[in-house]
Formats: C-alpha cells, sequence, structure tokens
C-alpha cells in the first residue's frame, strides 16, 4: 500500500463515515472499505472516474468542489479527506474550512512546493519545476494553488485550525528521515490531521 | 455505442395478468374488493430469488417495456434499449418484472375497467390513485411472484417517484433504488403544465365529463393535445431546434403559397398528439397526472424528506439530464441532498445531453455506461 494510505488509515476509526473530496475512480476509498470498513462516499467531477467509481461499488456524488459543499450538513461525517486536491481548488482556505464543517476531522494531503529539488530547479533552470510527480507545464497544468508546508502551516495559524498530527513523505527512507526534522525541504508529499 | 450495438433483445413476450382479491384501501379513502394487473417478465429468477428488478413506467408507460409482442411487431418496448441479454440491465443476470400500473389503461384495472357494482365501466368514476397505492399493488404482485426483496427498483420520472416511496415504504424489501430523472415533488410550474393538458381534455365536447365510454364516443382531440402540450415540455429548445428547425413540411414563403404552410414541428407533434390519442384513455391521462401532482414524497414526514429517507436500507443512484427542464438536475440534487444529510449511500450523475426530459429513455452513451456500471455492481447471489 502506498505510504500515505498507510497513515491516513491510521487515524481513520473502524467503521467511520468518511467523506473524500475528488475521490478520483473510488481507489482510496475502496481500500479504506476493505482494510476499516468505513462507509465512504466521494465527491468527483470527472465522469469518466465515476464510472470506475462505480464499477467498484463506492457512493459517488458528481459535483464541483469549486461550486462549494453547502448540500453537506455540519458534522454528518467523521472524518473529511482531500488527497493530493487542495492545490487544485480555486479557494483553498474556503474548502478548508468547508471540510472541517462537515467532518469532526479533515486530513490534507499535498505535494510540497518547498522540496529542494522544487527549489533548486527554479533557482538554476529559472523555470517552474516539472517533474516525474508534476508532469504539467505552468500553462497547462490543473495545479493552480501551489504551497510549502510552511505556508500550509501559516493558513492553519491564520484561520485557528488545529493541526493534530502531521506525517512528511521523502522518495527515500534517508529523505523521509530527513523530512521529518526539516519538512519543508525534504518533504515530497506532507499529511496533515486536522479540526476546527 | 459498440456497447449498444453489440446487444440483443429479449425476443417475442407475453403479457401475464395477476389477479388480487382482499380489500385494497387507497389513499383517497376508496376501498378496492379486488383488482388486476397486467404484467411482463424477462429473464429467469435465480434459485434465491434474490435476481428480481422492477421497472416503474413513467406517466403514459405500460407493462411492455422489452421485447416485440409478436414476430410482425414493429416496435419494440419502450425501454428496450436498456432490458435484454447484455444490456444495462442485463436479463442474463436479473429477471425483470415491468407491470401496467392500477388506473392504467393498458390491461391493468382501471377507469376502462368494468365496475363490478355497476357492471359499466369505471370511467371517470374511478377512485383517485396515488404513488403509494401503486407501490402497494406493486408489493403485492412481488408477494403473488414470491419475491421477498428485489435486487434493484428501477423507474424514470414518475417511475422514479415510485421507486423512493420503495424505498420508504418497505426498506427491507429493495437493496438498490435507481431514480432517474425525476423529483421529490413537483414544481407549481410542473403542476401547472399538467392542469392545461386535463384542461384540453376535458375542453373536449366529446369527453362528455368522462363519460365519453358510455356516449361512445372518445374526445381524440382533447387527448391529443394534451399530448402536444406534455411532449413540447418533455424536449429542450435545442433538441427541437436539432430535430426540426424550421423546416417546413409543406408550402411555401413565396407570394401565392403561403395557405398551406407547415412546419415540421407542427405535423410532428399532430403525429404525437393522433397516434397517443389513439392508444390512452383519456380518464386514465388525468388519474396518472394527478398521481404525479399528489406525490410529495416527505407529505407524511413533517414535510422533511431527510426523516422521510432515514427509514431507507437501500443503495442509490439519482441520475438526472443537463436540459431537462420539466424534472431539471436541481430536483434531482434535492433528492441527493436528503439522501446525504440521512446518511444514506447515494451516487449521483448529471449526464450531458440535449434531448430534455425524454433523455430518460435513450440510448445516450454516458447514460448507458451509468447505468450499466451500477447493475453490474449489485449482487445477486
Amino acid at each position: 500500500m502506498r505510504q500515505d494510505l498507510t497513515q491516513i488509515l491510521s487515524w481513520i476509526k473502524s467503521g467511520s463515515r468518511v467523506l473524500d473530496l475528488g475521490c478520483g475512480d473510488g481507489e482510496f476509498l475502496d481500500e479504506l472499505r476493505k482494510e476499516a470498513a468505513i462507509q465512504g462516499v466521494g465527491i468527483e467531477i470527472n465522469q469518466e472516474d465515476i464510472l470506475l467509481a462505480i464499477k467498484r461499488g463506492i457512493s459517488v456524488i458528481q459535483q464541483d468542489v469549486d461550486e462549494g459543499l453547502s448540500n453537506f450538513p455540519d458534522l454528518s461525517f467523521d472524518t473529511v479527506v482531500m488527497a493530493h486536491a487542495i492545490q487544485v481548488v480555486h479557494f483553498p482556505d474556503k474548502v478548508l474550512m468547508e471540510m472541517l464543517r462537515i467532518g469532526k476531522e479533515g486530513i490534507v494531503t499535498f505535494p510540497n512546493f518547498g522540496h529542494w529539488r522544487c527549489r533548486i530547479y527554479l533557482a538554476f533552470r529559472g523555470g517552474m519545476p516539472v517533474s516525474r510527480f508534476l508532469p504539467f507545464d505552468w500553462y497547462n497544468t490543473p495545479n493552480i494553488h501551489f504551497c510549502t508546508v510552511k505556508d500550509f502551516e501559516k493558513l492553519c495559524a491564520a484561520r485557528h485550525i488545529t493541526i493534530k498530527s502531521r506525517s512528511m513523505i521523502g522518495g527515500s527512507k534517508l529523505s523521509s528521515f530527513f523530512s521529518a526534522i526539516w519538512p519543508n525541504l525534504f518533504a515530497i508529499t506532507a499529511i496533515y490531521r486536522l479540526s476546527a | 455505442m459498440v456497447e449498444i450495438l453489440k446487444t440483443s433483445s429479449v425476443g417475442i413476450v407475453k403479457p401475464k395478468a395477476a389477479k388480487f382479491e382482499g380489500p385494497l384501501n387507497l389513499e383517497c379513502g376508496f376501498t378496492l374488493d379486488s383488482f388486476e394487473l397486467v404484467y411482463e417478465t424477462y429473464g429467469r429468477l435465480n434459485k434465491n430469488r434474490s435476481n428480481a428488478v422492477l421497472v416503474c413506467h413513467a406517466l403514459s408507460g405500460n407493462h411492455h417495456a422489452a421485447g416485440f409482442h409478436n414476430k410482425d411487431d414493429d416496435r419494440a418496448g419502450w425501454w428496450d434499449e436498456y432490458i435484454g441479454p447484455g444490456k444495462p440491465i442485463d436479463t442474463e443476470k436479473f429477471y425483470v418484472v415491468s407491470l401496467n400500473n392500477l388506473g392504467g389503461c393498458h390491461g391493468s384495472t382501471g377507469p376502462i375497467s368494468e365496475n363490478p357494482t355497476t357492471l359499466k365501466p369505471w370511467g371517470n368514476n374511478f377512485p383517485s390513485i396515488r404513488v403509494k397505492d401503486w407501490v402497494e399493488t406493486q408489493a403485492r404482485l412481488a408477494d403473488k411472484l414470491e419475491i421477498d426483496s428485489w435486487a434493484a427498483v428501477i423507474g424514470g420520472s414518475l417511475g422514479g417517484m415510485q421507486v423512493m416511496q420503495w424505498a420508504i415504504d418497505h426498506p427491507s424489501r429493495i437493496r438498490n433504488a435507481v431514480v432517474i430523472a425525476s423529483a421529490l415533488k413537483l414544481s407549481a410550474q410542473n403542476i401547472a403544465f399538467n392542469e392545461i393538458a386535463r384542461q384540453a381534455i376535458r375542453a373536449d365536447p366529446k369527453f362528455a365529463d368522462g363519460n365519453y365510454l358510455s356516449m361512445k364516443s372518445i374526445p381524440e382531440q382533447g387527448l391529443a393535445l394534451a399530448r402536444m402540450i406534455g411532449h413540447v415540455t418533455y424536449l429542450s429548445d435545442d433538441a427541437m431546434a436539432l430535430k426540426f428547425g424550421r423546416e417546413l413540411r409543406s408550402g411555401s414563403f413565396d407570394a401565392n403559397f403561403s395557405d398551406g404552410i407547415e412546419f415540421q414541428v407542427e405535423s410532428y407533434l399532430k403525429y404525437q398528439g393522433k397516434r397517443f390519442s389513439g392508444q390512452f384513455d383519456a380518464n386514465s391521462y388525468i388519474l396518472m397526472t394527478r398521481a404525479l401532482d399528489f406525490f410529495d414524497l416527505a407529505r407524511n414526514y413533517n414535510d422533511n424528506a431527510v426523516e422521510a429517507f432515514s427509514v431507507a436500507e437501500c443503495k442509490f443512484l439519482v441520475v438526472s439530464f443537463t436540459t431537462d427542464w420539466r424534472f431539471s438536475p436541481f430536483r434531482s440534487q434535492e433528492i441527493v441532498e436528503a439522501l446525504i444529510a440521512a446518511k444514506k449511500n447515494v451516487t449521483y450523475m448529471e449526464i450531458k445531453a440535449d434531448e430534455g426530459h425524454d433523455a430518460f429513455l435513450l440510448p445516450i452513451p454516458r447514460y448507458f455506461q451509468t447505468i450499466s456500471a451500477y447493475m453490474k455492481g449489485i449482487e445477486t447471489s
């Protein structure tokens, strides 16, 4: 199982209700269902992905997160997850607040733009970083709101969001070791467990 | 579309009839001592009797949902594109039951049936029927067929209302609810269209206050007009532009020729109206539109749809179509919102389609794939 999934799984109680924003083909919810018997609901805008999720037997609502989540009542889920999607939405701060209105807890993962490779790329090549993980050019990327670990924590502080735990994933064992010490420079993926 | 072309038909089917003795207490307060339902089945019921699917028809539908009635029949059932071997509602997997609802005019007890007390057709004296009554009669049909629980109950429009009613009236007897292009209740605009259709029928002198059968007349004009009004609302502006545009069927705008001008759309509506008036009973049409108007899922639950759905145990698939303005995506989203708040398992898909409300009957690829994917995921063992 992917390292980030293992981490998230450890934060989700068995049998709980989980809302996954930008659930894609439902792989993550499927995994959670098998491992933790959760009751999952996904939100997705891409119909090809929704069809794949339906085939897995995952409940998915076709909805654009950017158009709001007001159809979800307060605290109607135990956990609201947004994996690798915060950089895609128009108003990350608003979505974060909505997540913590709908769920008792929120889990957010994102690619850390403060990673040393990104810094070196920009510093020495002078262009927006393009990599195996972020294979887009600046003009066609769906990723419109990149942030670093530091940026994200600043936003949480400004919005009085409690960071209950965080976990940093590096590319290797060694870089994971370093990313625990110096996340903003060594973490490739940042994972946060939040509450209001 | 390849998926569609590969599929085949259920072939020639024979309608069956089931007679039900014992009182049926209707929502309107009237009691029917007995009634009959006509239905068709496609596919085979498995050993555990767990693969049965109920298809609920809409306003002008009937039991003939798939296949042909004889080898010269050139019109397949109304949902033939979706029901059959290898089709989304796969008859290799499912045992499909489709009935003509009580109050209909295609064989089930309704206004054209004989009233046992007067020995004359019921006509406009047939009791008012509600969606809840239909679900009750469908449950009795399930009893007769020894089907404890439906793998799925499926319906579009008025059919979707029956599906939702099933989910809350018999939660343990339905495992999947497929609600297509439907609503928790009609809007004022929607009721208004129904009322115009009814007035069109009533204004026809041949309607004779609903006693036309005993006078051996048929209010064809009124019924045709009612259908024409309905038909326009089932299509979208774009669909009509695409299908007819401003094409003329006859005449021309040249001087001396302008008398006989007829647009294609006029001709089409006249044809649809005439065809419909030859196969539908006016009292039945009024009864069905009334059932539509009166439906309000939450009425008995403090007008709270969340409370209504709270008893449901099944999974839900809700589907809407972008250009449907009679049962718009917004109406389906209300269903979804209530289901989410009631913490039910719900999947929602909004299909891009030009065809308006009529889309729910048509083989639109994305819609086809959605029903197909959902039905494939249903356990029947």
